[in-house]
C-alpha cells in the first residue's frame, strides 16, 4: 500500500530533490504540500517555524472581573521567550475554555453564599495560527473582594509541539497540580486571614454601631425612630448578617482540608522545608492561622494582631478598587514557592518530547532492571523520593511494575503507563533535547516499547488520520477527578500513546486543509474517550507487518534491523548516504538565528555511530517521515534490535559522504556551545538542579572517553581492567589531565552498590589496599617529592592489584586481554563523534554485559550441581560452558562477566541495612607494559 | 648478599584471590587467636580486642577493658561435662591487669589486677582445668580466677614464654634459663595447688626467644643467637642442638660451640613451629625445617623474606606459611628434591679438572648421606602482599581461610575466591528461595 509517507518530499530546491521529481508525478491524494516555510530558506525541521515563540513556557493568566483575561506572568520571565507570540490573545483564548463547573454565590434554597471547592480543569488546547498548544490548568482563587469571592485563574504550559503536551499530559498534569494545590494552600490561608479580618472589623464596626444606637436610643427620648435611628439599626442588621455570612465562609475554608483529606487523591501542599519566617507575609494575624492546617499553625504565631477598623456601611464592590495581585492572594511564600514549582516544571519539559520520552521509558525500564541496574547506571534518581506526593495512579503502576517481572511485550504497554507516573523520575530527567527531532520520532520511541501488542491499532497511519481529521487544534479536556493521575483501572489503559495518533492525526489534518476551525474534544474521561472509536477503526495494518520494526507512521524507514544483513546494510546505506547528504545541505550554513542550534545538533547526529544513529532529524513534514533510520531501543526490546549487533562499519558507505559536514560541524563542544549561546532561542539541555551535573558529565566523561580511545592504542586493556575490577590507576604530574583522563574512564567503571561510582579523581598520598577496595579508578599525583618516591613504591609493591596507565609517558601496565566485547565497546575508528551519543553507545553494550551477568548470576544450575552426587567438576564444566557457548564470551571477556555477577551477587545477598565489607577480589596474571 | 626468592605476578598454586581488610584497631595487631571454627579474636597494642567472624569478616565484639597494649592472649574454651561449653579467652596487659571474656556475650567475666609486673605469657593446662599466667613469677589460676598457687619472685624481667610438658609439668624460658615447674594437686580434693620448680635448664647461650612442644616427648627451644636445642620432655635432657642456622652445609650432631659474628638480629629464632616430624623455624630473615629424626636442617630458605620472620606455621598440605616484618606473608611448599643435579660443592669446578683429590673421599662421604635420605627444598608457591607494615601473625583457618594482622593496624582476611563465590551463588538461591522465587525486588 502506497500512502503519502512513503513519499520523500523536498522543500530545498537540492540536485536530488530534483531527481525525485522527475519521476511521474504522484496522484493529487497522495501529494503532499511543500512545507509551508520552505520558501524562507528555513530548516525543514525546525518545527518551530510556525509559532511565534521560541521555546515553551509557562503562562498564568487571570480572567479579571474588570479587565477580563490578561496575562499575568511568563515563566521564564523573559521578553524574548514569547517573543511575538500573543499573550493577551492566548491568554483570551485559553481563559475561555475553563471548564469548570464552578459555583459560588447564594445557591438557591440556601440563606448564606456557599463556597464552591471547585477542581481545577485541565485542558489541552491548540491553536494553529499562532502555531501554540498549550496545556492549560484552570484554577479558582478566593478573594473576599471578588465577585463570587472567586478569581479565575490558569496556568499554561505553552509549546509549538503538540505532541509534547499531549504525551506528557499526564505529567504535565501531575506537575501542575502540584502547583496549583500549592497556590491554593496559600490562597486559603490567605482567604481564611482576609475573613478573620474582616469579622474582626465587623464585629468592631458592630460594636461602634451598636454603641451609636444605644446613644442615640438614650439620646432619643420622643419615644419613636428616627429615620437615622431606623437607619442605624438596618446598618447594625446587616453587620451582623454579614458577619454570620463571613462565619461561615470561614467555617467553610476552614473545613476544606478535612473534607479533602477524606478523598485520597488530594494531597495537600506541604512546605518541604523549614520554612524561613521572614518569607512569611507579616500581616498574618495569629487568630488567623488555620486550625485545619496544624502543620502550618506554629508558622504565624509571632505575627503583630490586627487593629479592626470601622467597615463603611457602604463598600460595594466597584470597579476603581485595585484587585489584589495574585501574590496578594496567596502569600508571598507559597507564591514564590509555587513559582519554583513552575520554574522547575518548566526545566523539566524543556525540549523535545522524544528526549522526554526515551528519558521516562529508559527509566521505567531501568527502574525495573531492580537487580542489575545500579551496576552502571546512577540509580541514586531512581529511588528519589519516589511516593512522597504521588497520586494513586502511581502507586497502582508501582504493583503493576512489580507483578511483571519480565519485560514482555505484554508488559510493556504498562511500562509506558508508568510512565506517566513516575513523576518523580520526571522531575530530575535531565532534559538533553535534541531540538531538531521531530515529534514524530515520540509515537515511536513509546511504540518501540509497545511493540507489537499495541499494534497497528494504535498507530493511526498519517495519512488515514489527515483524511479523517479536518480539525486542525484539539482539545482534551479532563476533569481533575480522572485527570489526576489516573485511577488504577484507567491507568491501564495506555493514556500516554494514545494522545500521539490523534496528535499526528490532527498535524496532518492542518497539513492537508488549510481550514481554521478547530475541534475540541472535551472528555471527562480523558483515558479511553480520547480517541473515538472510528478513529481507530480500520487502519492498514499491511504497513506494521514486521512487529518489531517500529513502524508508526507507515513510512519508509531504514532502521537496522535484528542483523542486518550485509545487503540490508548496503541497502540502507545508498538511502543513508542521500539522507545524509540532504542533511548535510540543510544544516549548513544557515545563519537563520532559528538554525543555529539545530545546526549545531544536526552537525553532530550524522556523526553518531553508524546505522544506530545515522538519523536525520525528524522534518515537520510528514512526508519526509520516511527518511529515518531506527533508533534502536537501548533495552532491545524491540524485538532483538541490541545495538552491539550494529557494527559501526556496516554503514560505512555513508561515512564520506558526510564527511564535510561531519567535521564541521564535529563534536567540539565548544563549537556547540558557543552555537547555543548565539542563539537563545530553544535553549538545549538545561541546566537541570539534579542530574544536570550528571548529565554533563556523561558527556563530558563520553567525550574524553572517545578521545581516550583514539589516542590510546592500548584502551582496550585498560577498560577490560576497569570492568574485570582491577582498579585502574592514572598516574601523572598534571592534575587537569589525569582528572580528565579518570573521568574519561569512568564511564566503564561497574558500580559495587547503589552509591557513588567507585572513582577517585585525584590522589596525592600513598595508595594502600583499602583504596582497591573502594575505588576502582584513581588520579594519581606523581610527584619528585620524598612523599612522591612513597607513591611509587607503594604502586610497585601493589601492582598485582592495580593496572597503572601512566599519562606522563603514556604508557600502560596491565594484564593483557584477548576478548572481543571491549573491542565493541572501544573501537578506535568508531563513527561516533558525539561524547553523549558515545555513552550511549557504552551504557548499550554495558547494558547488554549486565544481562548476560545477570543470566549467568541467576542459572541455578551453572552455580550448584543438579543432584547431590554431582561432582564439583561438571558444576564448572557447566558454568564455562554457558559462559563460553551460550553467552559467547571469549577468554577475558568471560572475567568480565564473572566479575560482574559476583557484584550482582554481593548485592543481592546483602542485608539492606548493612553496608557489607567491600572485599576485593583479584586474579595473580602477570601484567605487561604497553606504549604507543 | 643472596636476593630473597621471587614469583611473579602468576601465582597458579596460590588460593587466595580475595580479601576482606578488617579496620578496627588503632595500633599494631599483634596477636591473633582462635576461637572456634569460624571466630577469632585479635589484640594488639591499642589495648582492645576484637572479636571476628572469621566467614564474613563481620566485627562480632569490640571488648574495652585494658588500658594499655595486651601482652597476651589466651584461648580457655571449657568444654565441661557439667555445664555448656562456653568460650572464654583471656587476656593480659601491660596494665597488670588479666581479664576473662566471655566470647558468646562479648562482656567481661572478670578480671584480675593484683599483679605485680606485667603478665607476658599465658597458659591454659586444658587437662587441668587451670591457666598460667607468667610474669615475674608464675601463677596458677582456676576457672573461676581463684589464684591457686604462685611460685616466688623468679626474675625482674619475667616469663617470657611456658608450654605445657607431660606429667603436670610446665616449661618456663626466664631469660637463658629454661625452668621446669611441676604442678601437683593435693589429692583430698580440697583445692589446694602447689607449685614446684623441679629443674633449671641453664643451655641457651642467649635468652630464649621461642618455645614449643612438639609432642609428648620432645620440645623445642630456640634462642636469640640462634641456637636451637630438642629437649626431651620426660626427664628434660637436651636430644639435640643446633646453632649455625646460617651456615649452608648440613652438619648434623655439632655441638653449639662456633658461633660467627652474625648479628644477633639475623641469627635469632624467632619463632617455631612443629609437626610431628619436624620442627620449622623463623631463624632470621629464613626458614629452616629441621628433621627430629635426622636430626639435621633438611630443608631451608635462608633469605625467605626481605627482613625477619615473624611467624610461621606448617599447613596440612605440606605448605608453610611464615610472614615477616617486611609486610609480606609467603606460602612454601616442602618438596622433595628428585636428585642433585649439580650439588653446590665448592670445590665442583675444580673436580672436573682434577684439583682437589684429595677432597674427593670427603665429597663422597658427604653424598652418601644425601644419597640415602631424601633431600627437600623450601618452594615459593605464592605470597600474599596487602599490609603495609610489619605482618605480625596470622591464623590460619583452613579453607576459610587466612587471618593476618599487621603493624599497619589492619587484619586482612585472605580468602579462596573460587569457594566465596560458589558460597555466595549459594547464598543467593537461598534469598531467592526465601523471597518466593523469582519476585525480585529490592
Amino acid at each position: 500500500m502506497i500512502s503519502a509517507p512513503d513519499v520523500v518530499a523536498f522543500t530545498r530546491e537540492e540536485e536530488l530533490e530534483d531527481d525525485l521529481y522527475r519521476e511521474p508525478p504522484l496522484p493529487e491524494e497522495y501529494s503532499v504540500p511543500l512545507f509551508p516555510f520552505a520558501g524562507q530558506g528555513a530548516n525543514p525541521w525546525a518545527k518551530v517555524a510556525g509559532s511565534k515563540f521560541t521555546r515553551d513556557f509557562i503562562l498564568i493568566s487571570e480572567f479579571s472581573e474588570q479587565v477580563g483575561p490578561q496575562p499575568l506572568l511568563t515563566i521564564p520571565d523573559d521578553a524574548k521567550v514569547s517573543g511575538t507570540f500573543d499573550l493577551n490573545y492566548f491568554s483570551l483564548r485559553i481563559m475561555s475554555v475553563d471548564y469548570q463547573a464552578s459555583f459560588v454565590g447564594h445557591p438557591p434554597g440556601s440563606a448564606y453564599p456557599k463556597l464552591n471547592f471547585v477542581e481545577d480543569s485541565k485542558v489541552v488546547l491548540g491553536d494553529s495560527k499562532e502555531g501554540a498548544f498549550a496545556y492549560v490548568h484552570h484554577l479558582t482563587l478566593y478573594d473576599l473582594e471578588a465577585r463570587g469571592f472567586v478569581r479565575p485563574f490558569c496556568m499554561a504550559y505553552i509549546s509549538a509541539d503538540e505532541h509534547k503536551i499531549m504525551q506528557q499530559f499526564q505529567e504535565l498534569s501531575t506537575e501542575f497540580s502540584k502547583a496549583s494545590e500549592c497556590l491554593k494552600t496559600g490562597n486559603r490561608k490567605a482567604f481564611a486571614n482576609e475573613l478573620e479580618k474582616k469579622l474582626k472589623d465587623l464585629d468592631y464596626t458592630r460594636t461602634v454601631l451598636h454603641n451609636e444606637t444605644e446613644q442615640q436610643k438614650k439620646a432619643n427620648d420622643k419615644g419613636y425612630y428616627t429615620t437615622q435611628a431606623i437607619e442605624k439599626a438596618n446598618e447594625l442588621a446587616s453587620v451582623e448578617k454579614s458577619i454570620i455570612e463571613h462565619q461561615d465562609l470561614l467555617r467553610q475554608i476552614r473545613s476544606y482540608p478535612y473534607r479533602k483529606l477524606k478523598d485520597s487523591e488530594f494531597h495537600p501542599y506541604e512546605p518541604e522545608c523549614a520554612l524561613d519566617r521572614a518569607d512569611v507575609g507579616s500581616d498574618q494575624d495569629p487568630a488567623a492561622s488555620d486550625p485545619a492546617e496544624p502543620g502550618e499553625t506554629h508558622l504565624y504565631t509571632h505575627v503583630p494582631s490586627y487593629t479592626p477598623k470601622l467597615i463603611k456601611a457602604k463598600s460595594a464592590k466597584c470597579f476603581d478598587k485595585k484587585l489584589k495581585t495574585l501574590e496578594e492572594l496567596c502569600d508571598v511564600y507559597f507564591f514564590t514557592q509555587t513559582l519554583d514549582q513552575l520554574h522547575h516544571i518548566e526545566r523539566t519539559f524543556r525540549g523535545d518530547v522524544c528526549y522526554l520520552l526515551t528519558e521516562q521509558i529508559s527509566r521505567a525500564l531501568l527502574k525495573q532492571q531492580s537487580v542489575t541496574n545500579f551496576l552502571f547506571e546512577d540509580v541514586s534518581f531512581l529511588h528519589e523520593k519516589p511516593p512522597e506526593k504521588q497520586y494513586r495512579g502511581c502507586q497502582g503502576l508501582g504493583q503493576d511494575a512489580i507483578d511483571e517481572k519480565c519485560l514482555e511485550e505484554s508488559v510493556a504497554p504498562k511500562v509506558i503507563i508508568s510512565l506517566g507516573s513516575y513523576k518523580s523520575s520526571v522531575e530530575c530527567v535531565p532534559i538533553k533535547m535534541e531540538q531538531e527531532m521531530e515529534d514524530s520520532e515520540e509515537p515511536k520511541m513509546s511504540e518501540s516499547v509497545t511493540s507489537e501488542h499495541q499494534e497497528n491499532l494504535d498507530y493511526l497511519d498519517a495519512d488515514i488520520k489527515g483524511s479523517i481529521s479536518s480539525g486542525e487544534s484539539i482539545e482534551v479536556l479532563g476533569t481533575e477527578k480522572s485527570g489526576s493521575g489516573l485511577t488504577k483501572s484507567e491507568s491501564q489503559a495506555s493514556l500516554p500513546v494514545m494522545p500521539s495518533p490523534q496528535a499526528g492525526r490532527s498535524k496532518v489534518g492542518s497539513r492537508r486543509t488549510v481550514s481554521e476551525d478547530s475541534i475540541e474534544v472535551l472528555s471527562t474521561c480523558p483515558s479511553e474517550s480520547l480517541i473515538p472509536e472510528d478513529f481507530k477503526a480500520s487502519y492498514p495494518s499491511a504497513i506494521n507487518e514486521e512487529p518489531y520494526v517500529d513502524d508508526d507512521e507507515g513510512g519508509l524507514r531504514f532502521a537496522p534491523r535484528v542483523n542486518p544483513g550485509v545487503d540490508d546494510g548496503q541497502d540502507d546505506v545508498s538511502k543513508q548516504e542521500s539522507l545524509v547528504q540532504v542533511d548535510a545541505a540543510c544544516c549548513i550554513g544557515k545563519e537563520s538565528p532559528n538554525f543555529l542550534e539545530p545546526l549545531a545538533e544536526l552537525g553532530q547526529k550524522p556523526c553518531e555511530e553508524d546505522g544506530v544513529v545515522r538519523i536525520p532529524p525528524q522534518p515537520y513534514r510528514p512526508a519526509e517521515q520516511g527518511l529515518r533510520g531506527g533508533f534502536p531501543s537501548h533495552d532491545g526490546l524491540s524485538g532483538g534490535l541490541l545495538p552491539y549487533e550494529l557494527d559501526s562499519r556496516y554503514l560505512s558507505g555513508s561515512r564520506e559522504v558526510s564527511k564535510s559536514s561531519l567535521d564541521e560541524c564535529s563534536d567540539s563542544t565548544s563549537y556547540i556551545s558557543s552555537a547555543a549561546s548565539t542563539c537563545s532561542d530553544r535553549t538545549p539541555s538545561p541546566a537541570h538542579l539534579g542530574s544536570a551535573a550528571g548529565e554533563r558529565h556523561r558527556k563530558r566523561a563520553g567525550q574524553n572517553a572517545l578521545r581516550f580511545i583514539r589516542q590510546y592504542p592500548f584502551a582496550h586493556p585498560a577498560i577490560y581492567s576497569l570492568l574485570s575490577g582491577r582498579t585502574l590507576v592514572v598516574l601523572g604530574e598534571d592534575e587537569a589531565m589525569v582528572k580528565k583522563l579518570v573521568t574519561a574512564l569512568s564511564i566503564f567503571v561497574p558500580n559495587c552498590g547503589a552509591y557513588a561510582k567507585p572513582v577517585k579523581h585525584w590522589v596525592t598520598s600513598a595508595l594502600h589496599l583499602v583504596d582497591f577496595q573502594k575505588w576502582k579508578l584513581i588520579g594519581l599525583q606523581r610527584a619528585v617529592s620524598p612523599a612522591g618516591v612513597n607513591v611509587l613504591h607503594a604502586l610497585s609493591r601493589y601492582s598485582r592489584y592495580l593496572s597503572i596507565l601512566d599519562a606522563d609517558s603514556k604508557t600502560l601496565r596491565c594484564p593483557l586481554y584477548k576478548g572481543t566485547v571491549v573491542a565493541r565497546l572501544a573501537d578506535h575508528r568508531t563513527q561516533i563523534k558525539r561524547g553523549s551519543t558515545y555513552y550511549m553507545h557504552v551504557q548499550s553494550i554495558l547494558t547488554q554485559l549486565c544481562s548476560k551477568a545477570f543470566l549467568f548470576t541467576f542459572c541455578h544450575h551453572l552455580h550448584l550441581p543438579i543432584s547431590e552426587r554431582e561432582p564439583e567438576e561438571s558444576v564448572v564444566n557447566r558454568r564455562m560452558n554457558f559462559l563460553k557457548l551460550q553467552l559467547g564470551l571469549a577468554n577475558e571477556d568471560i572475567k568480565i562477566v564473572q566479575y560482574l555477577a559476583e557484584l550482582l551477587k554481593l548485592h543481592y545477598i546483602q542485608e539492606p541495612g548493612r553496608g557489607g565489607n567491600p572485599l576485593l577480589r583479584f586474579d595473580y596474571v602477570p601484567s605487561f607494559l604497553y606504549k604507543i | 648478599k643472596s636476593s630473597v626468592q621471587t614469583i611473579g605476578e602468576e601465582q597458579i598454586q596460590n588460593p587466595y584471590t580475595e580479601l576482606l581488610v578488617l579496620k578496627g584497631h588503632q595500633d599494631i595487631v599483634r596477636f591473633l587467636v582462635q576461637i572456634d571454627d569460624c571466630r577469632f579474636a585479635s589484640a594488639g597494642d591499642d589495648g582492645i580486642i576484637f572479636l571476628w567472624n572469621a566467614q564474613t569478616g563481620e566485627k562480632l565484639y569490640e571488648l574495652h577493658g585494658h588500658t594499655h597494649k595486651i601482652t597476651a592472649i589466651a584461648p580457655f574454651s571449657s568444654s565441661d561435662v557439667t555445664e555448656e561449653k562456653t568460650d572464654l579467652i583471656i587476656t593480659a596487659s601491660a596494665d597488670r591487669t588479666v581479664i576473662v571474656w566471655d566470647c558468646a556475650s562479648g562482656r567481661q567475666v572478670q578480671k584480675v589486677s593484683c599483679f605485680h609486673s606485667t603478665v607476658k605469657c599465658l597458659t591454659v593446662l586444658q587437662r587441668l582445668n587451670v591457666w598460667l599466667s607468667g610474669g615475674s613469677d608464675l601463677c596458677v589460676w582456676n576457672r573461676k580466677l581463684d589464684l591457686l598457687c604462685k611460685t616466688s619472685h623468679l626474675t625482674d624481667a619475667g616469663i617470657s614464654a611456658l608450654v605445657e610438658l607431660p606429667k603436670n609439668c610446665v616449661a618456663a624460658a626466664v631469660g637463658k634459663e629454661l625452668i621446669i615447674f611441676r604442678l601437683s594437686a593435693s589429692n583430698n580434693g580440697s583445692e589446694v595447688w602447689s607449685i614446684l620448680e623441679v629443674k633449671r635448664l641453664v643451655d641457651h647461650q642467649d635468652n630464649i626467644s621461642s618455645l614449643v612442644s612438639v609432642n609428648d616427648l620432645t620440645f623445642v627451644t630456640g634462642s636469640h643467637i640462634g641456637e636451637l636445642i630438642v629437649w626431651d620432655a620426660l626427664d628434660w635432657t637436651k636430644q639435640a642442638s643446633e646453632c649455625n642456622f646460617w651456615d649452608s652445609s648440613v652438619q648434623p650432631d655439632v655441638q653449639p660451640e662456633i658461633k660467627l659474628s652474625q648479628s644477633p638480629h639475623e641469627t635469632s629464632v624467632q619463632h617455631l613451629t612443629s609437626d610431628e616430624e619436624c620442627v620449622f623455624a623463623a631463624v632470621g630473615k629464613g626458614i629452616y625445617v629441621y628433621n627430629l629424626q635426622m636430626k639435621r636442617v633438611i630443608a631451608c630458605q635462608r633469605t625467605a623474606h626481605d627482613s625477619s620472620v615473624l611467624h610461621i606455621e606448617k599447613l596440612p598440605n605440606r605448605q608453610l606459611i611464615s610472614c615477616s616484618e617486611d609486610g609480606s606473608v609467603r606460602i612454601w611448599e616442602l618438596r622433595e628434591k628428585q636428585q642433585l643435579p649439580a650439588e653446590p660443592v665448592p670445590t665442583g669446578f675444580f673436580n672436573m679438572w682434577g684439583f682437589g683429590r684429595a677432597n674427593k673421599q670427603a665429597n663422597q662421604a658427604a653424598k652418601k648421606i644425601h644419597e640415602n635420605t631424601p633431600a627437600y627444598f623450601l618452594e615459593l608457591v605464592g605470597d600474599l602482599i596487602g599490609h603495609s607494615s610489619a605482618v605480625q601473625m596470622f591464623l590460619y583457618f583452613g579453607e576459610l581461610g587466612l587471618a593476618t594482622c599487621s603493624a599497619d593496624h589492619l587484619i586482612i582476611l585472605w580468602k579462596d575466591g573460587e569457594r566465596e563465590s560458589s558460597l555466595r551463588s549459594l547464598t543467593l538461591f537461598k534469598k531467592l528461595a526465601q523471597n518466593g522465587d523469582l519476585q525480585l525486588k529490592l
